[in-house]
């Protein structure tokens, strides 16, 4: 038990170390929140399992998912709220960003998306402005 | 627990620390402070857990789960006040 308990700390503590490196090295927001979100998140969720696992009670047990579910619940929507106002705000992109569909379709004063298919005339609700 | 162990993941953590520390205090903008602030409170979590281990108190992972809560709270706090006009720099 101590060798998983050992090996879950040490992936769990890279998977940190990458993510950390990520949000130094990555050249824009959005790239950096990938790298702190998916490799930080899971790093934060082993490490947690592996504490978990070596106290080896349910009372410490219990704490630990629930630190490893909140983790995992939480990363993801406070990336996604973080992402919406850097957009929103207009966090400058990479210079090598190819391809950003969203912007022509997007009203930032309204906080509207649109779809392209409004002059139909079916769909004509959405545009207040 | 093996000592080289606990080391090992303690100086993964302070390394990460000081990249995210980096950031943090060059960030372009607010959105990437934020982010750092997020992932500085992320392993300081995963710090507490390891400690918790090197120390043997299991009482320190009330303390990991207590700020495991909180920096979600401060991420929603800073994207609300971005979006509703916030100054970005």
């Amino acid at each position: 038990m101590n060798t998983v308990v050992a090996i879950l700390i040490l992936i769990g503590a890279g998977f940190i170390f990458i993510g950390g490196l990520g949000a130094y090295r990555m050249p824009d927001m959005m790239l950096r929140m990938h790298a702190t979100t998916k490799a930080g998140a899971l790093g934060g969720g082993l490490v947690a399992i592996a504490v978990g696992l070596y106290f080896a009670d349910p009372a410490y047990l219990v704490r630990t998912i629930a630190i490893l579910v909140f983790v995992v619940l939480t990363a993801p929507v406070a990336a996604h709220a973080i992402a919406r106002a850097g957009y929103f705000t207009g966090v400058p992109f990479w210079e090598k960003t190819l391809k950003d569909e969203l912007r022509e379709k997007l009203d930032t004063k309204g906080h509207h998306i649109y779809s392209g298919l409004e002059s139909n005339g079916d769909v004509e609700t959405r545009r207040e402005d | 627990m093996a000592s080289w162990v606990i080391s090992i993941a303690f100086l993964l953590l302070i390394a990460a620390l000081v990249l995210s520390f980096i950031r943090l205090v060059q960030g372009p903008s607010l959105p990437d402070r934020v982010i750092a602030l997020e992932l500085i409170a992320l392993i300081t979590t995963a710090f507490i857990l390891v400690y918790a281990v090197a120390v043997d108190v299991p009482a320190f992972i009330d303390v990991a789960l207590v700020l495991a809560l909180t920096g979600f709270m401060a991420a929603i706090g800073f994207a609300r006040f971005l979006e509703r006009g916030g100054n970005p720099k």
